[in-house]
């Protein structure tokens, strides 16, 4: 079976990445190819490293209040640029109220404070689209 | 389909480039028509390996470096190797975090791959991935292995110029003049020059090096960077561009790239050959005589091979 490779990020000026940190942990025991791009990217730099990694799934991490409008601009560009094939998951400081709405923006998944990480990757593993042998 | 995606990827998209590498490392039946067809369209770019131990800078020093190419216009492309777990196969691959300032340049394609097994400091796949952005227009290309010790020293078979990054504190004189890795350094680069004796490293290399070289007619120079702040970055730069002129001065760089070339394809004999094995042939039968020690080691490879050989391939 295809490896799922995983872009793991942090967009905006937001330096919390201890739960980024753990997460492309977990994903790597896993299995997984996970791309770790590190803290303060912007939207722009996430989906070009998203591109040239071709990455099945892209993994927003926000602890800063600013998801609401990072999450959907990531989420824009992705579709555009690589198509609607690839996963894009978010997690950190999420209030319930913004899910919703920032499913409807593209964002398939939102995982907050508690959730198991076997979960985030049963998630994956079941949405994920590696496609065919190519 | 294919031919749509050739497309593309010849009109200059990433997209179409990032897919193909993907077909490529996971060694696909496409992937392997895709690098028929692209490696008569190679041979253009001149390739720098990046090696040294782990944590000594070398993503650092490759996105100062490829900053620098890119004021010459040059277009780069870079291949940076982490390791894959031999116990779960995930990988994390983090040489992106020091190159976040390349990420948006339209002339700079960075791809991470994981070992998946091989165990020289690259991958397999980092090779085909460098014939694919050879033919994608790349000037230069930079492969950087994963964090290496003493032994791995694939990248030679792999790069024109090889720059060996070392820190301070990793080791005497007998450390410098051992053989291996300290051997395949065209350029030697003592990073992280600010802290500890940097100086001291310097001696040891130069010390070693004065003894003789890989290349008669070439002394590798011993550079001191701050790959952070970019200091030393332009002298390496300069050295991979006097290396370059050495080698195609004295004549050297088609021999070079020939038996790069030569070994590039007995390693894949080699490797189909364990394909085979692994696939083709009843190891089983062969394999609990040994495991009753009836038969040593030695002889139960000859046994294995033999049948093997005597087996028709489908």
């Amino acid at each position: 079976m295809r490896k799922i490779r995983v872009l793991v990020a942090k967009v905006g000026l937001d330096g919390h990445d201890r739960g980024a940190k753990v997460i492309a942990r977990a994903f790597r025991d896993a299995g997984m190819e996970v791309v770790y791009t590190g803290i303060r990217q912007t939207p722009e730099q996430v989906v070009a490293a998203a591109i040239q990694e071709d990455v099945d799934v892209v993994g927003l991490s926000s602890l800063s209040g600013a998801h609401e409008h990072l999450f959907p601009r990531v989420a824009k560009l992705v579709k555009k640029q690589m198509g609607d094939k690839v996963l894009i998951v978010g997690g950190g400081i999420i209030p319930e109220e913004d899910i919703p709405a920032l499913k409807e923006a593209g964002i398939t998944a939102v995982f907050g404070p508690g959730t198991s990480l076997k979960e985030i990757i049963d998630f994956i593993k079941a949405n994920v689209d590696v496609g065919q042998a190519d | 389909m294919l031919e749509q995606l050739l497309r593309e990827f010849y009109q200059g998209s990433k997209l179409a480039a990032a897919r193909i590498i993907t077909m490529v490392e996971n060694d696909t039946p496409a992937g392997r028509e895709i690098l028929r067809k692209l490696y008569p369209k190679g041979g253009r770019a001149y390739i720098v390996g990046m090696t040294g131990p782990a944590g000594s800078g070398k993503s650092t020093l490759t996105n100062s470096l490829v900053k620098l190419m890119r004021q010459q216009n040059y277009r780069v492309g870079v291949v940076a190797v982490d390791p894959t777990s031999p116990f779960t196969g995930g990988a994390l691959l983090g040489d992106r975090v020091r190159m976040g300032d390349l990420a948006l340049d339209p002339g700079v394609f960075i791809r991470s791959m994981g070992t998946r097994g091989d165990l020289g400091g690259l991958s397999w796949a980092a090779r085909d991935a460098l014939t694919v952005l050879d033919a994608f227009g790349c000037d230069y290309l930079i492969a950087e292995t994963v964090g290496t010790g003493q032994s791995q020293v694939d990248v030679a078979t792999v790069a024109d110029t090889v720059i060996m990054v070392t820190v301070p504190g990793l080791g005497d004189d007998i450390q410098a003049a051992k053989a291996g890795i300290m051997e395949i350094g065209n350029i030697f680069v003592v990073n992280k020059a600010d802290r500890g004796d940097a100086d001291q490293v310097v001696r040891f290399l130069q010390a070693t090096l004065e003894l003789g070289s890989r290349d008669a007619g070439w002394q590798p120079p011993v550079i001191k960077t701050i790959a952070w702040q970019g200091t030393g970055v332009e002298e390496v730069l300069k050295a991979i561009l006097a290396h370059r002129r050495f080698l195609e001065q004295a004549g050297l760089l088609a021999g070079l790239r020939q038996a790069r070339m030569k070994e590039e394809v007995m390693r894949r004999v080699e490797r189909m050959i364990l394909d085979r094995l692994n696939n083709g042939i009843q190891t089983g039968a062969v394999l609990s005589r040994v495991y009753a020690r009836e038969l040593d080691p030695w002889t139960a490879a000859e046994k294995m091979l033999q049948s093997m050989l005597c087996s028709k391939q489908e």
